[in-house]
Formats: C-alpha cells, structure tokens, sequence
C-alpha cells in the first residue's frame, strides 16, 4: 500500500521537472513580419508635424537604403530608443519616421524634448500602414534598401547593443 | 508617501507571517502549552489587517492616477473612467498578486479569530502552514514584483489599460477567481495541519468545509463569468475554447467540487480520510500550477498578460516547495492514517467515492490535454489540444458521472439496497430513453449533444428526488443547496447541449437596407456610422432585428479602435429572448459599401450561465445551512459543558458516577 503514496509526488516530480525544463529553454514569440524580403506595400502619408513633408513608399525607391521607424509620442519605450535613433543618424544612417495614431502638437512636443533624427514622419492615423508592412507594435525599425525592399525588422526599443546590428544591415542592404 | 506606506506595511506583513510560521511549527513540536503559542493568533490577525492597508494604498494611488509609480504609469490612464482605474489596480501582475496576498491573509486572520473547534496543536501546525504559504508570496512581491515602486522620472499620462479589459464583467472577474484560489490555500493548510498532528476527523473537515465551500462558489462564478466575457467580448461567438488559461480556472474547480464532496462524507461519516487530505493538496496545486502556466508564459494563450520569465520561476520554486513538500508529508504520514470507516459499494459513500474517481479523471484529463504541448515542444514538434480532445474524452467520464450524480443523493448511508428505489430509478431511465428516442426521430442531432439534452431532461427532474416524501419546511438548508446545485449543472448541461445541437450561423456582406436571415430571425442592416467614446472609435452598424413576425428590435454592433495601447476590439450586439439569443458582430469593410456581418442564433444558450448562476446559488445555501449547523452544535456543546459545570459545583454528580 505504502508505496503507492509516493505517485501523487513522483508525478508532481515529472511536471516540476519538464517545467522548470521549458523555463529555461528560450522562447521565440516575436512574431516576425512575413513582408521581410518583400516590396514595401504602396502609401501616401501626410506629414505628422505642421509644415513637414509627407511620405511615401515611392520616395524609398532611390537608391538610399533607409531606416523605416515606427513609433509614437505616447508610447514609453520610444522615448527610450530616442537617443539611440540619434546616433545611428550620426552614424550616417538616414531614418524616415512613421507616426502611429498621433496629434501633431504631441509629436512637435515629443521631437522638441527628445531630438529629431528623422528626415520626414508621415502620419498613419489608423495604424493602415503600419498593419500593412506587417507591424504589431511601437516601436519597430525596418531596413528598407534603396529599391524599396524590406530587408530586415527590429522588433521593440533599440538599445546600445542593436545600433551596431542595424548599422551593419543598412551595410549589407547597400549603404 | 501613499506608496512608501503601503511598502512599509507590506514588509511588516511578511515579518509577522515569518513570526506566525516559526512560532506555528515550535509551538507544534512542544505540544500543549507552548509560551510562543500565544503569539499565532494575533500575529495572523494582525497580519491580516497590515495587507488589508497595503491594498488600499494601491488602490488610492490608482484612483489619484499618482503617475510617479511605476506600476500605475504603466497600466493606468489620466484619462480613463474612475471604476477602470480602480480595477487597474488588480489588472496587472503586480497588483493581482496584492490582491491574492491581501485575500490571503485576511482568510488567515479570520480563522485565527473564530476557529476553536480543533484541537490547538492542529490549528498551531493550520496557521504555521497558512503563514509559510503567504510568507513564500510576500517573498514573490517584495522581491520581484514591488507593485509600489516609483520611477525616476513620472511618466505624462501613463500608458493605459488593455481595453479588453476595460469591461465592469472582467473587472470583476480576476478578483472572483483569487477568492477561490485563496480559498483552496486554506483547506490546503487545514490539510498540512491535519497531516503534521495526524488528526483527520470528522471536525477538521466541518472546519475546513465552509472554506472549501466558499472557494467553490467564487469559483463557480468566476468560471461562469470568464466564459461570458469570452462570449461577448471576443465576438467569435463561443462559450469555451479549452485554452490554457480558461482551463487553469476549471481544474482547481474540478478538484473543489470533488473536495467538497468527500470532505462531506468525512464530516458526517467519518470516512475517506486519506482521500479527503490528498484532495485538499491537488486542489490548492491546481490553483497555483495555474497560476505558473498563465504568469510564465510557457503556454502560449490569448491571455497572456504579465508573461515574465523570472516570474515564472518564482512561482515554480514555490510550487516545488509547497506542493512538493506537502506530497513528501503525504506519503510520509498518510499511511499512519486509518482509511476510517467502511461502507458497502451501493451507498451513499459509494455514489460519493464514484464521482470522486470520474472527477479526477476529468481532472486528469483536462491537465493533461492542457500540458501536453509542453511536453511535446519538449521534442520540438508543436501541436496544439483542442475541442476535438476534450469534449469527446471528458464526455466519456462526465455522463457517467451525471448518472451517479442523480442517483447517488437518494442513496442511504453506509448500506442500501438499489431496490428500495426501484421506482425512482425507474422513472429516471424511463425520461433519459424517452428523451433519447424523440429527440432522435424529431430533429437531426449529434450524438453528444443528444445524450446531453436527455440526461439534462432527466436529471431536471431527479435532481429534485431527494426532497420526495419530506416535509418541505424541515428539510435543512444544506439539502436544498445540494439539490439547487445539482440543478444548475443540469440546467448549464441543457444549454451546453442546445447550443451545440441547434445553432444556426450566418456570415453575409451588406449594404445598408439589406437583409439576412438566421433561423428565425430576420435582421436588417439600416446604417453603419462612425462613433466616438472617451478612449477610442468605432464604427457601429445600426441593425433591426424580427424574430418572426414580432416587433423589430434595434441591434449595434461595433467595431472598435482604442489608441492607448493601440488595440481593435468587436463589441457584439445581442438580443435576448427566453428561447435563445441572436449574437451579431459587425466586421471589416466588403467594398462598395458593404460590410461584413456575422449573425449566430443560439437556441437556450443562455441557460450556460443561468446554470452556472444556480450552482453558485446552491452552493451559498449549502454554506448558510453548514455554518447555521456549526453554531448550531457550538452553542449545544458550550451549554452541557454549562450545567456540566454547574452541576458538579452543586456536588450533584460524583466523580464515579460521571464515568
């Protein structure tokens, strides 16, 4: 009899044991957009600031490989990136903003405060573009090469240590 | 400094939770009459009133909006209504594990002030487990999960709530379930304090019932008001989807209701004792393994909020001590503890034992079904365990069940004689066969949801047997619980089996002026216009709705963006009658001027929740007349002990004599 008490605590040792197991294991749920390595989809998007320029999906198709910048002015995580945006524009990067759901007093207010490393921010309202070139949220940086391909997504803030990576993407997409 | 005192009265908390656990298990190993015993019971009570403060800091701060604390930045809105700041508070991993710790010691510091019946060396060894439980929690919050912890910089406007749960039903429904979670933590202390002073009798199961019972009803509401949310919010028009988190709510309900089953027949036949403490283990286990999956993010689920690594490993190593140690004592003692009394196959015991064994089974199989994709992303092959597995599998123990559960409550105790209900039995088949045979020559039905609508038409009526040849006016309250919760599960049964038998679906592009039909109904697309609301836009279809040849009633569903986070939601319109409910969700643009629309009628698909309600309502009347009971035979006791005393004062009775 005495040994069957012992299941209840063999089985709990097996869940504990493939638990603690998966814990450690990493977990990939980023959800990578599927446009990657494709065309980047047409817009036309008004500028998100008084008197700034609009953009569009043609202006991407130059030659110039460029930084695609997702963001907001309410959203905390860019404010964090915002200086790490400036120095891959020291770098020499060039870096078009995309601004998701926004007033244009906020984002004047946001660039104001925390610096403008972008050359134009359109102003996607209803988060089309966005959804269109397969992001999920703010902030996200996309690699775009100067035929208007979209080579490579960042998902969330760029931190000191993504810099280097970005840098080395625009490289390869023929900075 | 609402903050700093909130965190002050926390820490104090977990001291004294340190203090109780050391003096509970001191006091259990000199045995009666240790001088550190007099230090529990004020320190749980004390405890209790600490957090309570705590919680109500947090709360202040949500309700002022103070944006300098993380957590409020984080999850809370300068511009949202006041009720949705408020239940910010507990919309967040930080401040819902408040909340538990808070319920935690408050259920703590009410045994320590009104439960005497057990001996005191079994209550010292309850509170030193209770304390060792929340010590473990206070340890989680404090050190990973500060819910007050301010930021450097206070941050403009905060970055709001997930409008999914900008909803008064969700508000509610996270802190309904914690009251069951902690509910359980409680029968699981009883259960350790039982294990460590060996003492399983028929009093620790009436001490550790009510808690058992209440944890179940909070439970049951919980559950029934997740599964409406789900209904309603999600739009896609089902009740149950078997993910990981719904299911995390139903096995610590599944191992409730078998607890509270054979903590009944040990509290009034002093049977199952082993069984009873195992019981009360797997239950508190099944709350907190719910709780790792949901907060770890092992498993992946459209709840996934607060998904943190590090977290989850907090939990786990609680999990592995408490749970862990709990097994070890149990295989250690349980063997020291006689199984108690016999009784005979056909009885009511038997009955109890029966629903016990398919309980577990469901149980089992609902945790199984629940962990296999972890097991199976162990081998890197990814599969998800859907309906498919659990309806059929759980059905096969469920109806079973269902049978027993419509026979068992006519049983005697100890030994009966199927014979002697040989006509109730008989009136009991003969409605599930008739229901079955008409059923299956009038309309064109599954098989699962046939046998559903039969045992549910049956076990209507039998549910109602035991009151047969009673005065209805003397029969206890915790009969007439028994009998309204065994009810409520035939009535959601009803309404599970209709909704799946008869459902009729429709999924159309209109233009305004336009009509569709489903079943019944007749629903006309008027307009669809943009709307406003204080967070976010919509763009709300205006439809008119005939049932038949009644007058139209007017439906809006809505589609809706909220920007802070940005998020789209479906709010779906429904029209309810006392035979069903039409369910209609507005979608996306169909070009020229069309949209799409999905319209459901769902035949008696309400009785899920009115089910679920009953069962609630059974269980709180089971609980009144349990308590009523209690108090009942405390007084009795406390006045034969009364003129016990009293008469041997006046030297009536000798000592001999008494013997």
């Amino acid at each position: 009899m005495s040994w069957r008490l012992w299941i209840p605590l063999m089985v709990f040792a097996g869940f504990i044991g493939l638990a603690a197991y998966q814990l450690t294991q990493p977990k990939d749920d980023i959800v990578e957009s599927r446009m990657v390595g494709q065309e980047l989809p047409y817009f036309e998007l008004p500028p998100a600031v008084e008197r700034g320029e609009s953009i569009s999906s043609a202006d991407f198709a130059d030659g110039t490989p460029r930084l695609l910048n997702i963001w907001a002015s309410w959203c905390l995580p860019c404010i964090a990136e915002a200086p790490h945006l400036e120095r891959l524009q020291r770098e020499g990067a060039e870096i078009v903003g995309i601004a998701i759901r926004d007033r244009p007093e906020d984002v004047a207010q946001f660039l104001a405060q925390h610096g403008n490393p972008y050359t134009a921010i359109g102003r996607d309202d209803l988060s089309q573009v966005q959804l269109e070139i397969g992001s999920s949220g703010v902030p996200e940086t996309f690699v775009i090469d100067g035929e208007g391909m979209i080579r490579y997504q960042h998902i969330g803030d760029i931190r000191p240590e993504d810099v280097p990576i970005l840098l080395e993407e625009l490289r390869k997409a023929g900075a | 400094m609402i903050a700093e005192l909130g965190l002050a009265a926390l820490w104090l908390a977990a001291a004294l939770a340190a203090l109780q656990t050391v003096a509970g298990f001191l006091s259990v190993r000199a045995g009666q009459g240790a001088e550190i015993a007099a230090l529990i019971r004020p320190a749980s009570m004390m405890q209790g009133l600490l957090v309570a403060f705590s919680f109500a800091m947090l709360l202040w701060l949500f309700a002022i909006t103070d944006l300098s604390v993380k957590l409020v930045a984080a999850n809370s809105h300068v511009d949202k209504p006041l009720i949705y700041k408020l239940s910010g508070t507990w919309g967040n991993h930080e401040g819902s594990m408040l909340l538990w710790v808070t319920v935690m010691a408050a259920a703590g510091a009410l045994i320590a002030a009104v439960e005497h019946r057990l001996p005191e060396r079994t209550m010292y060894a309850t509170l030193g487990a209770q304390g060792l439980v929340a010590l473990g929690f206070y340890g989680f919050l404090l050190l990973s999960s500060n819910p007050f912890e301010r930021l450097p910089v206070p941050a403009l406007q905060g970055m709001g709530l997930n409008p999914l749960l900008q909803d008064i039903g969700l508000a509610l429904h996270p802190p309904t379930l914690y009251f069951g979670y902690v509910g359980l933590s409680v029968a699981f202390s009883f259960a350790v304090g039982a294990l460590l002073t060996r003492s399983v009798t028929p009093d620790f199961a009436r001490a550790m019932r009510p808690w058992v019972l209440g944890a179940w009803v909070f439970l049951t509401l919980g559950i029934t008001a997740g599964s409406y949310w789900a209904y309603y919010e999600l739009g896609w028009g089902g009740w149950w989807f078997w993910d990981p988190v719904e299911n995390a709510s139903l096995m610590p309900w599944l191992a409730a209701t078998a607890l509270l089953h054979s903590a009944s027949v040990l509290a009034s036949r002093d049977a199952l004792r082993t069984w009873t403490i195992m019981l009360g283990v797997v239950a508190f286990s099944m709350s907190m393994i719910g709780t790792f999956l949901v907060r770890s993010g092992i498993l992946t689920s459209v709840h996934a909020f607060a998904v943190d690594p590090e977290r989850g490993t907090f939990i786990l190593v609680l999990l592995t001590l408490y749970i862990g140690g709990a097994l070890l004592l149990f295989a250690l003692r349980a063997n020291t503890i006689s199984e108690g009394k016999r009784f005979s196959v056909t009885s009511r015991e038997g009955a109890l034992v029966f629903n016990n064994v398919m309980l577990s089974a469901i149980l089992a199989i609902v945790l199984l079904g629940t962990l296999y994709p972890l097991l199976t992303e162990a081998f890197n092959v990814r599969v998800s365990v859907g309906p498919p597995y659990f309806n059929p599998v759980g059905a096969i123990f469920f109806m079973p069940m269902l049978l027993v559960m419509g026979v068992g409550p006519l049983l005697r105790w100890r030994e009966d004689r199927p014979d002697r209900i040989r006509s109730e039995l008989a009136l009991f088949a003969a409605l599930i066969i008739a229901a079955i045979v008409l059923l299956s020559l009038l309309v064109e039905i599954a098989l699962l949801p046939l046998l559903g609508l039969a045992m549910g038409l049956g076990l209507a009526v039998a549910s109602f047997m035991p009151l047969r040849s009673r005065q209805l006016g003397r029969i206890p309250a915790a009969t007439w619980g028994m009998v309204l919760a065994h009810f409520g599960i035939t009535v959601a049964l009803i309404g599970m089996a209709s909704e799946s038998a008869f459902s009729e679906e429709e999924l159309v592009a209109l233009s305004a002026g336009e009509s569709a039909t489903v079943g019944p109904w007749t629903v006309t697309l008027e307009a669809v216009e943009p709307v406003a609301g204080p967070n976010w836009t919509a763009i709300q279809g205006r439809l008119s709705a005939r049932y038949g040849d009644s007058e139209p009633v007017v439906l809006a569903p809505q589609a809706r963006s909220f920007w802070a986070p940005p998020q789209q939601t479906t709010e779906s319109a429904l029209s309810t009658r006392w035979n069903g409910q039409l369910y209609a969700v507005i979608g996306d643009p169909a070009g020229e001027g069309r949209f799409q629309l999905r319209l459901w009628w769902k035949p008696f698909v309400t009785l899920i929740w009115y089910g679920g309600v009953v069962i609630a309502l059974g269980g709180v009347l089971a609980l009144i007349g349990h308590v009523l009971n209690d108090l009942r035979r405390r007084h009795r006791e406390r006045r034969l002990d009364e003129q016990r005393s009293e008469e041997e004062a006046l030297g009536i009775l000798s000592g001999e004599e008494r013997l």
